[in-house]
């Protein structure tokens, strides 16, 4: 990655459009105008913008119920990802994935999954798919440390490692299954669990975009270039709960715990104060990033409310079995 | 049977070889067609069903797999949704269990899910039957479990010919199909044509023409019907003989119309009785066809049990020619 100020602040502009985004997302539900769920990936943001930076727009990846972030990373517009978590037809599913299954195949995104590790295979499979057909693609199947309980990561990667596929596995440790710490849920050393199948591992700072980009970018050329898959084990926080509907948070996590990783640890200010810092970049340069991404998705809001829901007759559009 | 009549005469194959004819051809029809699974390059899966097809196209296009039914049949979703048309082979039907969540969450639903934009071109290859003496976790019947969800296409293909027409229909189908075949009939033989042709799905097969009773039979049943029909014949009833082809989607209008015509029926399938294949024909038959029936439409699954490895006990938890013969004579006399 290039360090010039125009790569920087392009980060940080992608950093932010997930936090506002994500914000918007928690006053659309809590104003009980957004129905279901949403899992909000504050605090989380520069995984998956640092991650998607060393991607190409025809790379692929996979998401989880997690997801706004990845998709936003990969280049969806906001618009439509606020239409689709309305269940608008103007949404990027017409409104029939709903926030945890958000698909953009023009933009390489395989789809969100509400299965955890659910889409393991299909990350796995579309590596396989690239060598098959004999592009350089690269898969990249993002996962929280929660999917580290099932099986079928456990035989993708596998596989992925015996006929050495394009695929980039990165476990988002957010530190918390669901309301469990994962301390209570995973034994041993998460790195030795890819190790074991022969596929390099690297830790990162999660919180720290130009961190995971020089990371992923190892990871990602390094399966351009045929030498197979890797894990990335990227360390972060999600600041909010498991969901919006998961306030009440002290039975599993102090809020000094919270406190810190908001103050001392968020993504978006560290890579902000960094720039300052470094003379990247001045404060007002960043507040005017600011107002463009607050107007980018406060537009972004309207057009989704705006926007009609889907006709009685798209319940049976796409039905062939 | 509705067999091309010039084909009659032509040569004869069995089951097993008709499906690997038409896995051949098609993958030399198409470079995104191919297979992967558990023991199906160098040892043809252990029905020898696949013998040879490794020296064709080499172990890039029929890949052996690790024992990971999950993550293989995941892996051929992502293949399949990426522009590839993978064969996925799950050696045992039982051994769906094991994949079920790439089927019936992933697979099923991704073209739905995603409004349209992506879609599955994914064939699962896999097996039913029991009476080989393999105990309860080798010879379930589960194509019901597949029916149920909606987003998959179900095949069940009960000659040769069916086999390689209907295999062919599910490859170039851009949606899941999950395909059954029976592994007690991989050696049944007869008539394949040489040139290419495909199955429709959703059109059932009249296998035998009768007046008095309609025999819906599928897979292994048909064959258990056609008997029945030979035994029935004796005591001068005329059975006919419907074969689906497809669970889903199914031909409602040709088993329909037949009862109309017979106005009794039996629905006869290897899966479990309960909660399955037969439930669900002999309501549409019941309510589509009420006003012509002259008996209550019966059905004949497999036993409720796990199936037992015992032979003396196994063999009494499928129908077989002489009961299914039995109760049509009953409901024909009732009925008459």
């Amino acid at each position: 990655m290039s360090s010039a100020d125009g790569t920087l602040l392009d980060l940080y502009r992608r950093m932010l459009r997930i936090r506002f985004f994500e914000e918007q997302v928690n006053d659309l539900y809590t104003s009980a105008k957004m129905p279901g769920l949403a899992h909000l990936y504050i605090g989380e943001e520069a995984v998956a913008v640092g991650v998607c930076t060393a991607l190409r727009d025809n790379d692929y990846i996979t998401s989880t119920h997690r997801g706004h972030g990845h998709c936003l990373a990969k280049g969806a517009a906001v618009d439509r990802m606020f239409a689709e978590l309305l269940g608008k037809e103007a949404g990027y599913c017409r409104g029939k994935g709903g926030s945890m299954h958000i698909a953009e195949q023009e933009k390489g995104n395989l789809g969100a999954n509400a299965i955890v590790a659910g889409s393991a295979g299909i990350a796995t499979g579309a590596a396989l798919s690239a060598k098959k057909r004999g592009t350089d693609q690269v898969a990249a199947c993002f996962f929280g440390e929660g999917a580290l309980g099932q099986g079928v990561l456990y035989e993708c990667m596998n596989m992925a490692s015996l006929w050495n596929l394009p695929v980039v596995y990165v476990c988002e440790n957010n530190m918390y299954n669901e309301y469990t710490h994962y301390r209570e849920t995973t034994a041993g050393d998460i790195a030795a669990r890819a190790e074991a199948f022969g596929i390099p591992v690297q830790d990162g700072d999660g919180q720290d975009v130009r961190n995971v980009y020089e990371v992923s970018a190892i990871a990602v050329a390094r399966a351009r270039a045929g030498d197979g898959p890797s894990f990335l084990h990227f360390r972060t926080y999600r600041q909010r709960g498991h969901h919006v509907g998961d306030i009440d948070r002290a039975y599993y996590r102090s809020k000094d715990e919270e406190r810190q990783w908001a103050e001392d640890r968020d993504p978006v200010k560290i890579l902000g104060q960094a720039m300052i810092r470094e003379g990247a970049a001045d404060a007002a340069a960043l507040d005017r990033i600011e107002e463009e991404v607050r107007t980018e998705i406060a537009e972004g809001v309207k057009f989704a409310l705006d926007a009609p829901y889907p006709q009685p007759e798209e319940v049976t559009t796409d039905v062939y079995a | 049977m509705s067999m091309p009549e010039q084909a009659v005469a032509e040569r004869q194959l069995t089951m097993a070889e008709a499906v690997r004819e038409a896995l051949a051809e098609e993958m030399r029809r198409d470079v995104c067609v191919f297979v992967m699974g558990e023991d199906v390059a160098e040892a043809g899966t252990p029905f020898k069903v696949l013998k040879g097809l490794v020296d064709e196209f080499g172990p890039e296009r029929v890949m052996d797999t690790p024992i990971s039914e999950a993550g293989f049949t995941g892996i051929g979703l992502g293949a399949a949704m990426t522009g590839m048309r993978p064969v996925v082979d799950i050696m045992f039907g039982d051994f769906l269990f094991l994949a079920l969540d790439q089927i019936a969450n992933q697979a099923a639903k991704v073209r739905y899910m995603s409004g349209g934009k992506l879609s599955a071109p994914l064939v699962i290859r896999t097996t039913l039957g029991a009476t080989r003496r393999s105990a309860a976790q080798h010879s379930q019947s589960l194509h019901a479990l597949v029916s149920h969800i909606p987003g998959l296409k179900v095949a069940l293909p009960s000659t040769p010919y069916d086999a390689k027409g209907l295999m062919k229909t599910a490859i170039r189908d851009d949606n899941p199909v999950v395909i059954f075949e029976d592994k007690m009939m991989f050696a049944v033989k007869g008539a394949v044509p040489l040139e290419d042709y495909t199955i429709p799905f959703g059109q059932a097969d009249v296998k035998r023409s009768g007046d008095d009773i309609t025999l819906v039979a599928t897979s292994s049943m048909v064959y258990v019907a056609l008997s029945a029909a030979d035994l029935l014949a004796q005591q001068g009833i005329s059975a006919e003989v419907i074969d689906p082809r497809t669970t889903v989607p199914l031909d409602t209008e040709t088993l329909v119309a037949s009862v109309v015509k017979t106005g009794r029926a039996i629905v006869i399938d290897e899966g479990y009785q309960s909660y399955g294949v037969t439930g669900e024909i002999a309501s549409i038959i019941s309510d589509q066809a009420f006003y012509h029936l002259d008996a209550p439409v019966k059905r004949m699954g497999a036993m409720d049990v796990p199936i037992p490895f015992s032979p003396a006990l196994e063999d009494l938890t499928v129908p077989t020619p002489e009961k299914v013969a039995e109760l049509a004579a009953k409901l024909c006399r009732k009925g008459s």
